[in-house]
C-alpha cells in the first residue's frame, strides 16, 4: 500500500453500540473521505474498549477532522500514524484485486 | 454536606421501574419543567410524571415542545427537557433539536422506543431515532436497561452542559421503561466540567498584540452570552478602547447604543459596519464561529487583520479562519483575566476614524416614523415597552429587520435561530422564555409565513396565560424568498404569495389568545399600545408590504464589501 498522500489515525473507543455510528457518521457529513476502516475489541481490557483504524486521504482539512473526532465523547484517544506503521500496510493482501 | 452524607450507614435498596427512575433523575438535575406530548412508547413516563414536582407542558406538536424547551435554555443557560413518543413523535422533534445543534443550546430530548425485542421488525411507530439524531446532537443514546438510565441521564446533562453546550438526545424503549430495578446509591447529577485553565502567557500573548494593532476590533458572539461575560466584555472593550462588532447571536451582549458598538456585522449588517472591517488590522474573534452569514466571502473578509481566536470548542479554532493566536478558552475567564490587570488604552485616531465611517455610512433605517413600514414598526414596539422584555423572532425579513432595528442591550434579551433559520422557532421559543421568566414580557416578532408554522401552539400558550405579544408583520408574502427571487432571479416570482391568507387575529381569538388587527383599529397607535402594555397573550397583526426589502445586503456568496441597498 502507498503511503503517498495517505494518513491513518489510531483511536481509543469505547466498545458499546453505535461507536461506529458515530465516528463513520462524523466522517460522512463533514464529506471527509474515510477510505478504510479496521475495528476490534482490545485484548485484555474485559471488551470495553475497542481499537478503531482510520484510513484516510490527506487534505488540508485534516487537522480539523481530527479535531472534530477528539470531540466524539466515545472516543478516548486518537493518534496519527503512517500508513506503513498501521494495520493497514499487513492487511493488503487480503485486498488485492 | 449533611452528616449522613459523611458517613453512609448501610443504604437501602431503592426499587424504581426506568421510568421512575428516569423522572426521579430528572428531578434530582433540578429540571422543573417539561414541555412534550405522550404517545405508546412513552406512557410509562407519563405515568411516572403524575407524582412529580416536575410540571408538564403539553404541546400540540412535538417540535412545538422542543421549541420551548429551547426558549427556556435559551433564557437561562440551564439544560431543558422535551419528551416525544417513538416514530413520529421523535421525528417531530429532529428540526428543534437540529436547530438547538447549530446555536449550541444545551437541550436533552428523550423519547420513547419500541420494546427492544421489537427493534427491527419495522413494528408499529418504529424508527431508528439512534441514526436521526446521531448527526445533529453533540451525544446521543440507546439505553438497554434501567441500570444504563443510572449514567446516561447525568451524562447526558454533563454533556448538554460543558464546554460548547448543545443538544443530546435519550431513547429509550419502553421495556427499558418499565422493568424494575434495585440500585443502592443515587449518581451525583450531571454537571459541567470545568472550562481549560486559561494559561496567562497566552493572555500576554492577546494583549501584546492589542496593544500593538492600530485599528483593532473585537467581534462579539454567542460564546460570550453563553458564558454570561457581557459586564466582562463591556469592561474590556471600555478599558482598552476597542470597537466591537457582534454576530446575529452576539446581538444584546453589548447595548446596542453604547458608544464602543458597531451593531452586526456581515450579510444584513450596516455599510459602516462591514467597511471598520475591511479596514481593521486586528480582529479579535470572541465566543464566534465565522459563519458565512457574518464573513460573507471568507477570502475577502477583513483583507487586512490578523485574527486572534478565543473560543471554548478547540474544533472551531482555524476551522474557516487561521488564526495568528488561538486560545481556548471560555471568553469570559479569558476576559477576567486580563480585566484584573487593570490597563488603559485609548485609541482616539481609530475611533475618529470609525465616527467617521459611521457618519458616512449609517443603517438606513427607511420609514422608521412610520408604524406600517417594517423599521417603524420595530421602533414602535420598542418604544413601548422597556429593556427588561425578551424578544424572540421567526425567520425571515422581519427576524433581519428586527436583528438590524430593535436597540438590544440585555445578555440573552435576544433569541432567534440563527444557524438553521428555522420558520416556526418564534412562537414556541417565546413561551418557553416566557415560561423561565413570566416576570418579564417576551415579545415574538414573526412573519405571516413563518408564524403558520407553530400556530398550533396558541392553545398552549392561552393554557399557560403568559405575558407573550406575538406581532405579525403580515405582507402577504414569504417575503425573504421573494426579495431573493426580486435581486437574483430579475423578478420571477414563483410561490412567494399566500392566495389564501389568514386572519390572525380571529384565529387567535379561536385559540383562546386575544387578536388585534392593525389594519381595522381606528387608532393603530393606541391600538397597539394598549395590546403590548396589558398582561397577558396576544396576537398583533399589523400589515406591511411585500415590495418592503431587508438592506443592506451582501448577495448570498458576495465579499462582505460589496453591499447592495441602504
Ligand atoms: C422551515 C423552513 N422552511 C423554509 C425556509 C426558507 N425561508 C426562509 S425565509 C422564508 C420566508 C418567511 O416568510 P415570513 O415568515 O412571512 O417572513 P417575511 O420574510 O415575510 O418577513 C422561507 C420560506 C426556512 N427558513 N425554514
Amino acid at each position: 500500500m502507498t503511503e503517498q498522500g495517505r494518513s491513518v489515525l489510531k483511536l481509543t473507543v469505547n466498545n458499546h453500540p453505535g461507536v461506529m455510528s458515530h465516528v463513520c457518521g462524523l466522517f460522512s457529513r463533514r464529506a471527509y473521505n474515510l477510505e478504510g476502516i479496521m475495528v476490534m475489541p482490545i485484548e485484555g481490557q474485559a471488551g470495553n474498549l475497542s481499537r478503531m483504524w482510520l484510513l484516510l486521504k490527506d487534505e488540508e482539512r485534516l487537522d480539523q477532522i481530527v479535531r472534530q473526532t477528539e470531540k466524539l465523547i466515545d472516543v478516548l484517544v486518537v493518534e496519527r500514524h503512517t500508513v506503513n506503521d498501521s494495520v493497514f500496510a499487513r492487511a493488503e493482501t487480503f485486498f488485492a484485486a | 454536606m449533611t452528616e449522613s452524607a459523611n458517613q453512609p450507614g448501610p443504604e437501602q435498596a431503592t426499587r424504581l421501574s426506568g421510568a421512575q427512575l428516569l423522572i426521579r433523575l430528572l428531578e434530582r438535575q433540578g429540571v422543573t419543567r417539561i414541555a412534550g406530548m405522550p404517545g405508546g412508547a412513552n406512557l410509562p413516563m407519563y405515568d411516572a410524571l403524575v407524582n412529580s414536582p416536575i410540571q408538564h407542558v403539553l404541546v400540540r406538536h412535538e417540535q412545538g415542545g422542543g421549541f420551548i424547551a429551547q426558549g427556556m435554555a435559551r433564557a437561562n443557560g440551564q439544560a431543558q427537557v422535551c419528551f416525544a413518543s417513538s416514530g413520529p413523535g421523535a421525528t417531530n422533534l429532529i428540526t428543534a433539536v437540529a436547530d438547538a445543534q447549530m446555536d449550541s443550546i444545551p437541550l436533552v430530548a428523550i423519547t420513547g422506543q419500541v420494546p427492544q425485542q421489537m427493534i427491527g421488525t419495522d413494528a408499529f411507530q418504529e424508527t431508528d431515532t439512534f441514526g436521526l439524531m446521531l448527526p445533529i446532537t453533540k451525544h446521543n443514546w440507546l439505553v438497554r436497561s434501567p441500570q444504563e438510565l443510572l449514567s446516561v441521564i447525568p451524562e447526558a446533562f454533563r454533556i448538554a452542559l460543558s464546554g460548547r453546550p448543545g443538544p443530546v438526545s435519550i431513547d429509550i424503549p419502553k421495556d427499558v421503561q418499565s422493568a424494575f430495578l434495585e440500585f443502592e446509591a443515587w449518581p451525583e447529577p450531571g454537571i459541567a466540567d470545568p472550562a481549560p485553565r486559561v494559561s496567562l502567557d497566552d493572555v500576554q500573548a492577546m494583549m501584546d498584540r492589542i496593544r500593538q494593532a492600530h485599528k483593532p476590533v473585537l467581534m462579539v458572539g454567542g460564546g460570550v452570552a453563553q458564558a454570561n461575560a457581557a459586564d466582562a466584555l463591556r469592561t474590556f472593550a471600555e478599558q482598552h478602547d476597542l470597537p466591537a462588532v457582534q454576530t446575529f447571536m452576539g446581538l444584546g451582549v453589548i447595548p446596542s447604543d453604547h458608544p464602543l458598538s458597531l451593531g452586526m456585522l456581515g450579510m444584513h449588517g450596516a455599510r459602516y459596519t462591514n467597511m471598520v472591517l475591511e479596514e481593521c488590522d486586528l480582529l479579535v474573534g470572541l465566543g464566534v464561529r465565522f459563519d458565512d452569514r457574518a464573513t460573507g466571502k471568507v477570502s475577502a473578509f477583513c483583507p487586512q487583520a490578523d485574527i486572534i481566536h478565543v473560543d471554548i470548542d478547540r474544533s472551531e479554532i482555524g476551522k474557516i479562519k487561521s488564526p495568528v493566536l488561538a486560545i481556548q478558552a471560555n471568553v469570559g475567564d479569558v476576559l477576567d483575566a486580563i480585566n484584573a490587570q487593570q490597563e488603559r488604552t485609548t485609541r482616539p485616531l481609530w475611533r475618529q476614524r470609525v465616527e467617521q465611517l459611521k457618519h458616512a455610512h449609517p443603517l438606513v433605517l427607511e420609514g422608521e416614523d412610520d408604524l406600517f413600514r417594517p423599521y417603524g414598526a420595530i421602533r414602535a414596539v420598542a418604544a413601548l415597552v422597556d429593556d427588561s422584555v425578551n424578544v424572540t423572532t421567526d425567520v425571515g425579513q422581519h427576524q433581519m429587520w428586527v436583528a438590524q432595528a430593535y436597540p438590544f442591550r440585555r445578555t440573552r434579551q435576544w433569541v432567534s435561530s440563527g444557524g438553521l433559520g428555522t420558520m416556526g422557532f418564534g412562537v414556541p421559543a417565546a413561551i418557553g422564555m416566557a415560561l423561565a421568566q413570566p416576570e418579564r414580557k417576551t415579545l415574538c416578532f414573526t412573519g405571516d409565513g413563518s408564524v403558520m408554522m407553530n400556530i398550533q401552539e396558541l392553545p398552549t400558550l392561552a393554557e399557560a396565560n403568559l405575558d407573550v405579544k406575538i406581532i405579525v408583520l403580515n405582507n402577504g408574502h414569504l417575503g425573504l424568498v421573494r426579495q431573493q427571487q426580486s435581486l437574483f432571479y430579475s423578478e420571477n416570482y414563483n410561490a412567494v404569495q399566500f392566495e389564501q391568507t389568514v386572519n390572525f387575529a380571529q384565529a387567535a381569538e379561536a385559540m383562546g389568545v386575544r387578536g388585534v388587527d392593525l389594519a381595522r383599529a381606528g387608532n393603530p397607535h393606541e391600538a397597539l399600545r394598549e395590546a403590548l402594555q396589558e398582561t397577558g397573550p396576544c396576537v398583533i397583526n399589523l400589515p406591511v408590504l411585500e415590495t418592503e426589502m431587508v438592506f443592506p445586503m451582501v448577495p448570498p456568496g458576495g465579499a462582505n464589501s460589496d453591499m447592495i441597498g441602504g
